[in-house]
């Protein structure tokens, strides 16, 4: 054991009805960062929570400074100097940064009832000056960019003395500028001697940042590689245990004759002078960092948010105030949070993808259930909804179900113009694959694709002609036979 | 090797936050005096100072449940039980002075304890049995009330042989003005409310749980205990208000508290306390109160029929909460 810091070993968790890990390994040597990567539900949080006393495992030892541990609650890891940094943020939004560094160890006066906040600010002032980070103590947390949320997350882990850093999908809400930043700071961490273990689906961050990568599958330990003499496309290959080819599309421009969409001069609160086009059999892929507007051209034309500008469809002006205006000529959105714009997680599958529908199906209001039955099956079985019955409750299904769920709503609605924001965001690389080849098929069959997404290899994959925004503007279009990565960033980061 | 992050307009951002919180605190505040001159410009008798006593005395049973109940209401819970809890606790206050004769000091005491057990209860089963906030108050508010018609036989308990028990809450130890006791008390409710939850601990779990309460699970808060606790605080504010109410009355009268839950949590929304949780003030929770009984008293002066207060009081709660979304979107 000589060197490590961390060793899990042989560790297996079973929860009601599934065998969360078996016999899983991980060691962690002082000023590295390890990457922990695996699809949806290979078992990486459920280790992580046993790390850190959120979950009690079933079997296994955990040696931290050659000594043996068994946090029993997240407070006891923090003390130990194990801290995670959870992919959603576990912030007070109403409470200020130093209130939240150090929430449960406040300074106290007399009886240990009252509060010193003098001292508060002080303490939180003194990490931050060690730290080199520029932060007011007295702001509030719902002030704060992600970004600087994060770096709240980072100082309260420091202020425990961390030695571990554990770090779930730190960068899936930050720019490319905020990333650069972030991998400073761990960088400056690792020379600390902090180490990181770092979860991420992202390929390329791993190749900038980790020292060695740990792949896990199933709830299984796969293998542990040297992160500089390993492709990444050997990582993907072990993670879903076959291999994934990524390739690019070099379409026709000339295929598509037919404009379906056309949009002109689009201005609002975050947009300006959008215009662009859309054809039908078309997959026009929007590009451009996190923030540059894409969602907002997206919900403009679906009438979510308000806009002046000229929304043409099939040739004749169209008035959209609200989405069932969008809805009514035949657009369909798929919001980047599902779970919170495009799905009841609470209904069935079938009453789901009837939900839009539901016209289709009565008779003087009365809503007649077997029919959509029948439909809902015909439109999941199309899609390959990986669900016992239709009449499955939707939160049991995997990301990628849920989001053929939404998919096939808009399909039973008969939408021509399918919206999908970050199609593939949250849902594992299997799943991914899945995906893609749905929404070509949907492509092939006549409808009309926008696809956002911040991923360049899945616009480049998808895209028939990229769109890419930087700053509420259109910054260029591009045909996927012209397109690279290095032209799209540099549209993106082009400044008017 | 040194870092360098994104630098923050650390002095402009201070501004902001203070300006903002002052701006929720003034407008609150100047709606209370626009309706105060408009009522004394519509009627002479609006600031006598009997009239002004009366709508003090008339504020304090509501204000202190209000002020209690905006405890559980920023951690983003609901407290139905307190009107009849009210009750009970005026019911119990009665049995344990006029009924088993004991000194009246105990009987306030044991009045503010059964106040505390309802809120305990209700913590209870908020916590530890999982029962969402809303149905396990209303079952506490059903309890409760029935309860107080057990134990009195459904019949007032009278205090009337209790020397001095009506000057706990209407005589005055004031040396000016003889403003009753019952207003000072409210008043110094206000104060421990407010330390409580701007300058202790019990303050800031409240705000961190109403804020985020699986964040402040796991950041090794014992969110539980504290939500038993502030429920608990919340019971005795409840039998502070029942002691207060038995002893204006010189009874305890056990079907009177029904709805007086509806009009504290009026008061606390009028004061900007937010229902989602997270955010409120005490002092805000002040302003809403007196801006309930300035309406109504006004109103009342201006002759205008009960039912109408009612209704005017209603559309009062959708303007204050209307307006708080509008200023908070501004942010």
């Amino acid at each position: 054991m000589s060197g490590k810091i961390l060793e899990m070993k042989n560790i297996s968790k079973t929860f009601p009805g599934v065998k969360a890990l078996s016999n899983v390994l991980l060691d962690l040597y002082p000023g590295e960062v390890l990457a922990l990567i695996g699809e949806n539900g290979a078992g990486k949080s459920t280790l992580m929570k046993i790390l850190t006393g959120i979950y009690q495992k079933d079997a296994g030892h955990i040696f931290y400074n050659n000594q043996e541990i068994a946090p029993t609650n997240p407070k006891e890891a923090q003390e130990l100097g194990i801290n995670i940094i959870h992919q959603e943020l576990n912030l007070m939004p109403d409470l200020t940064v130093a209130e939240n560094i150090f929430i449960g160890r406040e300074p106290r006066d007399f009886l240990n009832f009252f509060l010193n906040n003098k001292e508060l600010n002080q303490k939180a002032e003194a990490l931050f000056e060690r730290l080199n980070i520029k932060l007011n103590p007295r702001t509030k947390i719902s002030k704060l960019t992600v970004a600087k949320q994060q770096m709240v997350e980072i100082a309260k882990a420091l202020s425990f003395n961390a030695k571990v850093l554990i770090m779930d999908e730190p960068t899936a809400a930050l720019t490319d500028k905020e990333i650069n930043t972030l991998f400073n700071i761990i960088n400056w961490l690792k020379n600390e001697g902090v180490s990181i273990i770092y979860i991420s689906h992202r390929m390329e961050e791993l190749k900038r940042i980790s020292d060695r990568i740990t792949v896990m599958r199933d709830g299984e330990y796969i293998d542990t590689l040297p992160t500089e003499t390993t492709e990444m496309k050997q990582v993907v290959s072990l993670m879903v245990g076959r291999e994934i080819k990524i390739e690019q599309k070099t379409s026709n421009p000339d295929t598509f004759t037919e404009t379906i969409l056309e949009v002109n001069n689009l201005n609002n609160h975050y947009l300006k002078d959008v215009s662009f086009h859309l054809r039908k059999g078309e997959i026009l892929g929007f590009a451009g960092l996190v923030g540059a507007g894409r969602t907002e051209v997206a919900r403009a034309i679906f009438g979510a948010d308000s806009f002046t500008g000229e929304i043409i469809i099939n040739g004749s002006k169209v008035s959209i105030k609200q989405p069932v205006d969008a809805v009514n000529h035949g657009i369909g959105y798929l919001s980047e949070d599902r779970k919170r714009y495009g799905l009841m997680l609470d209904m069935t599958v079938k009453e789901n993808i009837a939900i839009s529908s539901l016209s289709k199906y009565t008779m003087a209001s009365f809503v007649k259930p077997s029919n959509i039955k029948k439909d809902a099956e015909e439109y999941s079985t199309k899609l390959k909804v990986k669900t016992p019955s239709v009449n499955q409750r939707v939160k049991l299904l995997s990301g990628g179900n849920q989001q053929k769920v939404v998919i096939a709503k808009w399909l039973l609605k008969n939408s021509d113009i399918l919206i999908f924001d970050e199609p593939t965001r949250g849902i594992d690389v299997g799943a991914k694959q899945e995906i893609y080849e749905l929404l070509e098929s949907l492509a092939k069959e006549g409808k009309s694709i926008m696809m956002i997404s911040s991923e360049l290899p899945e616009v480049l994959r998808l895209s028939d002609r990229i769109m890419v925004m930087n700053e509420g503007r259109i910054t260029g279009e591009l045909l996927s036979k012209d397109a690279d990565q290095k032209r799209i960033m540099e549209l993106a980061t082009k400044h008017y | 090797m040194s870092v360098t992050l994104i630098s923050t307009k650390t002095e402009s951002n201070k501004k902001i936050l203070s300006s903002t919180e002052a701006l929720q605190q003034i407008l609150a505040f100047a709606s209370l005096i626009i309706l105060i001159i408009f009522f004394s410009l519509a009627s002479e008798n609006f600031l006598s100072w009997s009239n002004i006593e009366g709508i003090l005395l008339s504020t304090t049973v509501i204000g202190i449940l209000a002020l209690g109940t905006t405890f559980v209401i920023i951690t983003g819970g609901i407290d139905l039980s307190i009107g009849t809890g009210m009750t009970l606790t005026s019911v119990m206050t009665g049995v344990f002075i006029v009924f088993l004769g004991l000194p009246v000091i105990m009987g306030i005491i044991g009045g503010i304890l059964m106040g505390a057990l309802i809120g305990f209860i209700s913590g209870f089963s908020v916590s530890v049995l999982k029962i969402p906030p809303f149905i396990a108050t209303l079952a506490m508010m059903m309890i409760a009330e029935g309860l107080s018609l057990v134990i009195s036989g459904a019949s007032p308990i009278y205090f009337s042989d209790v020397e001095g028990f009506n000057l706990i809450a209407l005589g005055s130890i004031s040396p000016v003005l003889s403003i009753p006791n019952a207003v000072l008390i409210f008043f110094l409710m206000v104060i421990i409310g407010w330390i409580l939850l701007s300058k202790t601990i019990v303050g800031r779990y409240t705000f961190s749980i109403g804020s985020n309460e699986e964040a402040t699970r796991l950041s090794g808060i014992n969110v539980k205990k504290w939500k038993m606790i502030i429920y608990t605080i919340a019971g005795c504010f409840t039998g502070v208000a029942g002691v207060i109410m038995a002893s204006r009355l010189n009874s305890a009268q056990p079907s009177l508290g029904m709805g007086y839950e509806l009009e504290a949590i009026a008061a606390v929304v009028i004061g900007g306390t937010s229902l989602s949780g997270g955010k409120g003030s005490l002092i805000g929770t002040l302003i809403g109160a007196l801006i309930m009984s300035v309406l109504t008293n006004g109103l009342r002066i201006m002759s205008i029929p009960q039912e109408w207060q009612t209704v005017v009081i209603g559309l009062v709660i959708l303007l204050a909460v209307y307006f708080d979304m509008l200023r908070k979107k501004g942010e």
